[in-house]
């Protein structure tokens, strides 16, 4: 069976920016939405596979971080190791040599559950806390990051 | 130890009267100042009458960009519309003109405003229906972008250059202006995020690819034009950015929202009105 992950993320990545301003922080159901409409283009079988979980489990640490209605940290962060990770915002510190600045992963891990325990004025969404990403997915973004 | 204590509550008591006489003083002008000033020191080189602007102001290319555009505006069709309601007589024969101080010309700056007798926050959406029914038509519907809309468009426009004048007198008033406040700089939703977050704080920065306009000016020159000629309100404005940061937005007309644009457009008081501009 032919991988349309790749198509499908090109497309929407399209449609986002195409309609920039309105888009920084995509809804989950919108996103979900946009997906089934291209997605029934294709196949329905399909389809139905993209928003089963199976998919989503499948989702690595970098895709959940780039994912704009999961992580979005490029919303905020550059990660200067990455020539992928294009125009990046710029109000939080560049993701770099994280497994040097972080050596404890608890504190690395900490940071991103909520931002705001050890920095109560954080601009950054307390991920954890507020469930914006699942506490498995904040294990496979912080192993990520120690790749950064 | 307990000394210790019982001076740390005497400390704290002293600390809680200051905080109250400050708070109790503080108002709406002390406030606008407050954020004048924050960006004063931060972005030294920009100008008063930049902030109009908004992100415009701190992206040259994208500025040149809007230059060109506003030249000859896509929109010119939604402005002949607009002025087509604006000028067409009401049920009673009397004109939109006549319901309003100055044959409405030079006054938009003014709105909001507090109405004491209705107690309550009056748009200039608002002062316009109340002209509609006073005159025997049916109010139109606030959100609607092809009637309110359009004659907001247009009516505004009798306004450019008129120096933002929002008021704010007397006890209700300054209530629906505190429930605006708080509505700006409470911090909501998932991505716990307040207005104050990316229009005071993060002003300037940019987030992903999208600069962050400062308040100060963002109020003065709605309804604007997006993507060329898609008419946006200001409340239809606040709907997007509740939207973009996962908040349960609001419909145009709310109370919630009426009594944010009496805040929000306080903060551009002194502010020359341009209406009606391209956004992208
Ligand atoms: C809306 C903005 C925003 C988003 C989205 C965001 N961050 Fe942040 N982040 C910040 C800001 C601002 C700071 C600095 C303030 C602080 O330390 O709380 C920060 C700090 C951090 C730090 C500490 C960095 C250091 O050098 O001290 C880490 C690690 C981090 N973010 C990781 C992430 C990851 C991973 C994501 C995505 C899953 C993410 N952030 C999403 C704004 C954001
Ligand atoms: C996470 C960031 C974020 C939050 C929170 C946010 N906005 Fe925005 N807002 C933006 C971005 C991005 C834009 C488009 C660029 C610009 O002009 O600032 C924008 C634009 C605007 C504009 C249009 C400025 C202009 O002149 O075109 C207004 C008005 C506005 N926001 C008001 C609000 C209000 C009121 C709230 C809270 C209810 C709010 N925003 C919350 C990001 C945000």
């Amino acid at each position: 069976m032919r991988d349309i992950t790749p198509i499908l993320r090109r497309d929407l990545k399209v449609t986002r920016s195409g309609e920039a301003g309105r888009s920084l922080f995509a809804i989950d159901h919108y996103e979900g939405e946009d997906m089934r409409k291209r997605a029934s283009i294709i196949t329905g079988v399909l389809a139905t596979l993209l928003a089963s979980s199976a998919y989503a489990a499948a989702e690595t640490g970098k895709d959940i971080a780039f994912n704009r209605s999961k992580g979005n940290c490029l919303a905020c962060h550059a990660m200067p190791a990455l020539p992928d990770a294009e125009q990046p915002g710029e109000s939080g510190p560049p993701l770099i040599a994280m497994q040097a600045r972080f050596p404890d992963k608890k504190v690395l891990r900490a940071k991103i559950w909520d931002a705001t325990a050890s920095n109560p004025e954080s601009f950054m969404p307390p991920m954890g806390k507020h469930q914006v990403m699942t506490e498995e997915e904040i294990d496979k973004v912080v192993e990520f990051l120690y790749g950064l | 130890m307990k000394k210790i204590v019982k001076k740390t509550l005497i400390a704290m008591a002293g600390l809680g009267v200051l905080m109250g006489a400050v708070s109790a003083n503080a108002g709406p002008e002390e406030d606008r100042l407050k954020l004048v000033n924050h960006f004063k020191n931060k972005f030294p080189d920009l100008k008063q009458e930049d902030y109009i602007l908004s992100a415009l102001a701190f992206d040259p290319d994208a500025k040149s960009q809007y230059d060109s555009i506003m030249e000859f505006p896509p929109y010119t069709d939604e402005l002949d519309k607009g002025k087509k309601l604006w000028s067409t007589p009401l049920k009673s024969g009397k004109t939109y003109a006549d319901c309003l101080p100055n044959g409405g010309k030079n006054v938009a700056g003014n709105y909001p405003i507090f109405d004491n007798t209705l107690g309550k926050v009056v748009t200039l959406e608002d002062a316009l229906n109340l002209c509609r029914v006073a005159n025997g038509d049916e109010p139109y519907k606030i959100g609607d972008d092809n009637t309110m809309g359009r004659l907001t468009a247009y009516m505004r426009t009798l306004s450019d250059g008129m120096k933002m004048n929002i008021k704010v007198e007397g006890e209700g008033a300054m209530k629906a202006y505190e429930d605006g406040k708080s509505t700006f700089y409470g911090r909501v939703g998932q991505l716990n995020f307040s207005c104050g977050n990316c229009h005071v704080d993060n002003a300037g920065v940019r987030i992903r690819s999208e600069l962050l306009s400062p308040v100060v000016g963002q109020a003065t020159h709605w309804p604007a034009f997006r993507g060329g000629d898609k008419l946006t309100t200001l409340q239809e404005r606040y709907k997007g950015c509740q939207n973009n940061v996962r908040h349960a937005p609001d419909k145009p007309g709310s109370t919630r929202y009426n009594n944010l644009e009496y805040f929000h457009s306080y903060m551009s008081n002194g502010l020359e009105m341009k209406s009606s501009v391209f956004r992208k």
